[in-house]
């Protein structure tokens, strides 16, 4: 087993990581920037280095910085986290150069799946649903007339080099397609500088289920069931629960093979995440592959009783899976705590945290790096806190949600805490009905 | 005077490296002597009253009567300044740090050594390449503050330097 895992992360997850290592025995050191000098994980760790000045470029992620701390401190193993150098496939190539293990796939795997083309298409050849579309770009208004009609209206157009919904026009009917087509083609050329335009089918209000997966370097792999994400607010996700409302025992099964298939596909070692978008008659597509470990993937945690952390640390050590495939026992949820104010746009509010009270008692999780007195850099992402609640019944881990928000108190600083207290009590939400579209609908009242 | 004002003062005196230092109260006079730098400090106490638990006296080296306590309070004025004057060069990366730039080469610097803008004044060495550390500065080093062949991180202080 490793002797000292480096993590090559801050935060939250990389206290997450520091406290399944020490429940290990395996040594562990924290990398920081100046910024993040007073940060948890530093002080929890048992070695620490500095790595550069705040700016991410210039410390978490530098890799040189970062293969000179693990030369300093003689690290066997690296632990990326999520975000930063997670599946940069560069990086994961340089540990395997200098003999460090880097912690999930390795960096063909990642390129694979971090490339969205060449990733449908794999997955596509595996018989896995890919939503359907024009094979690349389109030539022409003729091609594209004819694969529309091909794949069924409505259809998306969307922007090769897009970006944040510009150059994507949404086509409901064949006589609206000349239009949209000059649309889509002008604003990507204006937005982008290139106009190239592809084809989807476009999903209605689609939920956002993912699967949790697990494979060995023996060829094995399994799912660990699902997580649905579907309250999102610019593709970034607020809150999360497992299992989803909208799941069924047979689209479990059929989407968890697919999941397998698409593991099996490119021998995935490591533990990682398949996102599907689901339509209202319950069909699935697949949408992408993560190939690390996630935010949420404490909600699996919590309703199947597992340490995915561990089960990453223990593929990477050569350790095979059972291959058992791992099912909800519990209902979990998760809400994601910004250093934001949801009356102002979720504009961000880094500063200083003067008074903190952490919820706890039965059912409750709280994963956070944040402590009274702790200043909030504004340099990285907002997130300062996970609340997780885990119960028997969807209703009842919305109690203990509602109950261990009100007891939350974290002073000096603006929060979304409120936003989620308004989420628990909407009644969409509270029957389980909601789709990406969600957060469209949904007023916050200040 | 408390023990514990007592005990700040001598860290104090050995800090400022003075050979040094009398104080002179209404009941009390208290002379702090060192022998060299990095010798623990040996004090006599000549109590001309019994010490009674008073009310703290904030300790002020600069609390002056007498013209001898004003001389080492002067002195100690300088002293301090003169370190707060004292530039500190950080590291600029993480590795392993070296005075020279071969087992049986020179040090880059010493002590007591004048340098300037482009100056080497030590080796990092990280992945197998061995990076020459330039100073930024113009003056004088005053004191080296990582040991030969010891791990450095990032903006650790390296060297001291007095600016000339």
């Amino acid at each position: 087993m490793f002797k000292k895992i480096l993590i090559a992360n801050r935060g939250e997850i990389a206290l997450r990581i520091i406290r399944t290592c020490k429940e290990m025995n395996i040594r562990t050191v924290a990398l920081y920037s100046t910024a993040d000098r007073e940060s948890l994980h530093v002080k929890f760790a048992d070695e620490a280095v500095c790595i550069g000045p705040p700016k991410s470029s210039e410390s978490y992620l530098n890799m040189a910085r970062i293969m000179s701390a693990v030369e300093i401190t003689g690290a066997d193993a690296i632990h990326p986290g999520y975000g930063f150098l997670a599946e940069n496939e560069k990086f994961a190539e340089i540990c395997n150069e200098y003999g460090v293990k880097f912690i999930g796939p390795t960096a063909s795997m990642i390129a694979r799946m971090g490339d969205k083309i060449s990733a449908k298409d794999t997955m596509k050849k595996a018989g896995v649903p890919v939503i359907p579309g024009s094979d690349g770009l389109l030539t022409d208004l003729k091609e594209a007339k004819k694969i529309a009609k091909k794949i069924g209206y409505p259809v998306i157009l969307k922007a090769t080099a897009g970006g944040g919904g510009k150059g994507m026009r949404v086509v409901w009917k064949e006589e609206d397609l000349e239009t949209q087509w000059s649309n889509a083609r002008a604003e990507a050329g204006a937005s982008f500088g290139n106009d190239g335009v592809y084809m989807e089918k476009y999903i209605e209000e689609p939920r956002h289920i993912e699967i949790q997966v697990a494979g060995d370097q023996y060829g094995k792999a399994c799912h660990l069931s699902e997580r649905d994400c579907s309250i999102q607010r610019r593709h970034q996700k607020l809150f999360e629960e497992s299992p989803s409302p909208f799941m069924t025992e047979e689209l479990r099964n059929k989407m968890g093979d697919a999941a397998i298939k698409a593991c099996n596909a490119i021998s995935y070692e490591g533990v990682g995440t398949i996102e599907f978008l689901v339509d209202k008659y319950r069909n699935f597509y697949f949408m992408e592959m993560n190939t690390r470990i996630q935010v949420e993937h404490t909600v699996t945690e919590e309703v199947i009783n597992y340490d995915l952390i561990k089960e990453q640390i223990k593929i990477a050590n050569g350790e095979p899976i059972t291959g058992k495939n791992y099912y909800p026992a519990m209902h979990a949820l998760e809400c994601r705590i910004n250093a934001e104010d949801p009356a102002n746009d979720f504009r961000p509010c880094p500063g200083r945290i003067t008074n903190l009270h952490t919820p706890g008692g039965h059912g409750v999780r709280i994963d956070s790096h944040i402590y009274a007195g702790y200043t909030i850099p504004p340099y990285y992402d907002s997130m300062i806190a996970k609340i997780i609640t885990v119960a028997q019944t969807r209703l009842e881990a919305i109690e203990t949600m509602e109950r261990a928000l009100s007891e939350y108190v974290i002073e000096g600083i603006k929060t979304t805490i409120p936003f989620h207290q308004q989420l628990m009590k909407n009644k969409d939400f509270r029957e389980g009905n909601f789709t990406t579209a969600f957060i469209n609908t949904f007023q916050f009242k200040s | 005077m408390e023990l514990k004002d007592i005990q700040e003062l001598i860290k104090q005196v050995n800090k400022l490296n003075l050979a040094e230092v009398t104080i002179e109260k209404k009941d009390l006079k208290l002379t702090i002597r060192t022998h060299e730098p990095g010798v623990p400090a040996t004090y006599t106490v000549m109590p001309q009253q019994t010490l009674q638990p008073a009310a703290p006296q904030p300790i002020a080296i600069q609390t002056t009567t007498t013209p001898q306590q004003t001389a080492a309070a002067a002195e100690a004025k300088a002293a301090s300044t003169a370190e707060a004057n004292l530039l500190t060069i950080k590291s600029p990366m993480i590795g392993t740090f070296y005075r020279s730039s071969g087992p049986d080469k020179p040090a880059c610097v010493n002590i007591g050594d004048e340098i300037k803008v482009g100056s080497v004044l030590c080796i990092i060495e990280a992945m197998k390449l061995f990076n020459e550390i330039e100073s930024e500065q113009t003056g004088r080093i005053v004191k080296i503050l990582v040991e030969n062949a010891k791990p450095v991180e990032y903006d650790q202080p390296l060297f001291l330097v007095e600016p000339i």
